[in-house]
């Protein structure tokens, strides 16, 4: 993340192997006003988080080297790695994989494919953006 | 493009059938909506359309189809969140004060579109539980629309749906998956019951309400459709109960029935509150 000179401005992580994936995402969060950064994989964002941790992490499930769990679970077991929101933002649009995430520290879950209001409200609901009136 | 006078008497048919407010610029808006209609009712175009709502013979279900086409239905889960924490923090505790153990509350949602707001007071009524004291609950929620009422009583929400505005928690405890949707769970589901009805007719058989959430469905009628349907609403409120409305709507100006509540978000009977009032002197 660069520099912002804003020191009030929250730093958003977006974890995914998609380009466009995270492009689409980066777009819409930095309309939010957020300092965005990205990651491809599991072990890239758990790098980026020892050097600076995020106010907020987006996260993909399936990615190469680390997955999106594996990369919670050892996030939320470092000292500072219970601070950053994250949301899973995924394909597995099941139960099962809703709960596993949940238990392993997720704190929202996006079912993709996603829009703008969801990830919007789901910010909101983490408590990393303003609640605004539909 | 549909012709001046036939946008006239559309616009004249909605405002007597359904209280809406077309404005001088949506003939777009008109004939986006009415075209399934015109599909589905197999009516060739507009002026055929207009010939039969005016002249007759018009089938069968054509000017409900027309009406319902027309009214807005959008809703999200907790929409706007703040009237669900007011319910929650504010108005259930001080509403159970004042209730006998045996009391049914009873919640109406005058204006239930899609069935996400009824579904989510009674969510929220849930995750109280143990504050009811085992009070019964009835939520009643109304709609112009027998479509939406329909999809209502089925309880099956797409993906997108339940991502709007509902917690995850929630949607893991209250739903379950059928293919890829979801549909509420029973024990939700058991605490509405769905009606139809238009605001612009009686509503008083309905009964007493203790809180009356009428959201975003104001906001579609000229003024003194509004000053009408909030006196109604006012006849059929508890005296010491509650009205919510939505984000854009007020009372003020329109009844003096209502008076802002002592929290930001909901009104209470004039009633209610001068008792208050007589009561902190």
């Amino acid at each position: 993340m660069e520099p912002s000179g804003n020191a009030a401005m929250k730093t958003f992580l977006v974890v995914d192997d998609s380009a466009l994936v995270r492009k689409i995402a980066r777009r819409m969060l930095e309309s939010w006003a957020f300092d965005v950064d990205e990651a491809e994989d599991g072990q890239r964002a758990l790098e980026r988080c020892s050097r600076s941790m995020p106010d907020g992490i987006l996260l993909d499930w399936n990615m190469p080297q680390v997955t999106g769990l594996e990369f919670l679970e050892k996030l939320r077991g470092q000292t500072d790695g219970t601070a950053p929101k994250v949301v899973f933002c995924t394909s597995m649009n099941d139960m099962g994989h809703i709960a596993r995430a949940l238990s392993s520290g997720a704190d929202e879950y996006i079912m993709k494919p996603f829009d703008e209001d969801i990830l919007r409200e789901k910010l909101e609901e983490v408590g990393l953006l303003e609640k605004s009136e539909t | 493009m549909i012709a001046h006078s036939e946008y006239d008497f559309l616009r004249r048919f909605l405002k007597s059938r359904s209280g809406l407010i077309l404005g001088d610029e949506k003939q777009y808006l008109l004939e986006s909506r009415l075209e399934p209609v015109l599909q589905k009712m197999k009516v060739p175009d507009m002026s055929r359309l207009v010939a039969l709502l005016r002249d007759g013979p018009a089938p069968a279900g054509l000017a409900d189809a027309v009406v319902e086409a027309m009214t807005t239905n959008e809703s999200l889960f907790f929409r706007d969140k703040n009237p669900f924490d007011l319910l929650s923090t504010h108005i259930l505790p001080e509403l159970l004060q004042k209730r006998a153990p045996m009391h049914t509350l009873r919640i109406w949602c005058a204006a239930a579109s899609t069935g996400q707001e009824p579904y989510s007071i009674a969510m929220l009524l849930k995750e109280n539980e143990r504050l009811l004291g085992g009070r019964r609950v009835e939520i009643i929620g109304t709609d112009l629309s027998s479509d939406v009422l329909a999809r209502c009583e089925e309880g099956l929400y797409n993906q997108f749906e339940v991502q709007r505005g509902l917690p995850v928690h929630y949607l893991l405890r209250y739903f379950t998956q059928v293919g890829d949707q979801w549909r509420i769970a029973p024990e939700i589901r058991s605490m509405v019951r769905f009606s139809r009805l238009n605001l612009l007719q009686p509503f008083s058989h309905l009964g007493t309400f203790d809180i009356v959430f009428c959201r975003n469905v104001l906001i579609y009628f000229d003024s003194a459709t509004k000053s009408d349907i909030l006196a109604r609403i006012a006849g059929v409120t508890a005296k010491d109960g509650y009205l919510l409305l939505g984000g854009a709507e007020t009372v003020l100006g329109l009844t003096a029935d209502f008076v802002a509540g002592n929290r930001r978000g909901f009104y209470v009977p004039r009633a209610a509150a001068s008792a208050m009032a007589l009561a902190a002197k």
